[in-house]
């Protein structure tokens, strides 16, 4: 996920557990049913989960701008030395 | 929210927390409900009242209890818990409670109901204070939910009263 994506994922999974909250305790409140209340919240959570966890691609739309690798090879990166490493552990 | 275990973790959190409130609520809800029960006991018959080998006295009857208990279950009520109390006075106490019976009421459908039958629980009394005992027979009830505050209440029916001599 991209910066954005994982602040539209937060806000999903936020605006989408209050309002399975609220859509729950009124359907159990009205059927007088407790259990229908703990059985829709639980599908809500589940929903909630699989719209919001995995890395889907509409949270990918503002890819982050990696290095060019032309850029890239100007500069290269720093090689570990072995053999001084082993000589200082020796000590 | 950077990787799939931390967004994980997130949701579950706030789930759970949400949750909570929601049962918060739920026994708030409770407070909407005005109940109106109504009982009546009966005694049919005092089987035997006696003094025991160590000197107390003790009684056995045999009660008719009818009861209407429906409005105090909500939907958020597991169960309703029910005693009957006898309670009087001595000359060195002021109140003595003896439970007779109880039951436990898992439905509203079966909140309704009329039952025969004698004391479950000894009526012993410490002494021999029984003879000719004026008493009150009281319907407890406590009404357990499924989450949050219980609540207790009693009907107080008076006027029963046990024989001069024993039987």
């Amino acid at each position: 996920m991209d910066w954005q994506g994982q602040k539209l994922a937060e806000q999903i999974m936020q605006v989408m557990l209050l309002v399975f909250a609220v859509v729950s305790f009124g359907a159990g409140y009205v059927l007088g049913s407790f259990q229908m209340m703990m059985l829709v919240y639980a599908g809500g959570v589940t929903l909630t989960a699989l719209i919001t966890i995995p890395n889907w691609p509409f949270f990918n739309r503002h890819p982050l701008k990696w290095l060019d690798p032309s850029e890239a090879e100007k500069h290269p990166k720093p090689q570990v030395a072995v053999s001084s490493k082993k000589k200082s552990s020796k000590k | 929210m950077h990787s799939f275990g931390y967004r994980l973790n997130g949701l579950l959190t706030f789930a759970v927390t949400i949750l909570a409130l929601m049962c918060v609520i739920a026994s708030l809800s409770d407070n909407l409900n005005i109940p109106s029960p109504s009982a009546e006991i009966q005694i049919m018959n005092i089987n035997w009242f006696q003094k025991q080998p160590k000197g107390s006295d003790e009684v056995s009857l045999r009660v008719n209890i009818s009861a209407d208990l429906q409005s105090l279950f909500t939907w958020n009520t597991k169960q309703v818990f029910i005693f009957v109390a006898a309670e009087y006075e001595t000359r060195k106490n002021s109140l003595n409670q003896v439970s007779l019976w109880d039951a436990i009421i898992p439905a509203k459908e079966r909140a309704k109901f009329w039952i025969r039958s004698s004391n479950k629980y000894r009526f012993v009394d410490h002494g021999k204070n029984l003879r000719g005992k004026e008493f009150n027979l009281t319907l407890h009830w406590h009404v357990m939910p499924k989450t949050g505050k219980m609540f207790a209440d009693k009907i107080v029916m008076s006027g029963y009263s046990l024989p001069e001599e024993y039987i």
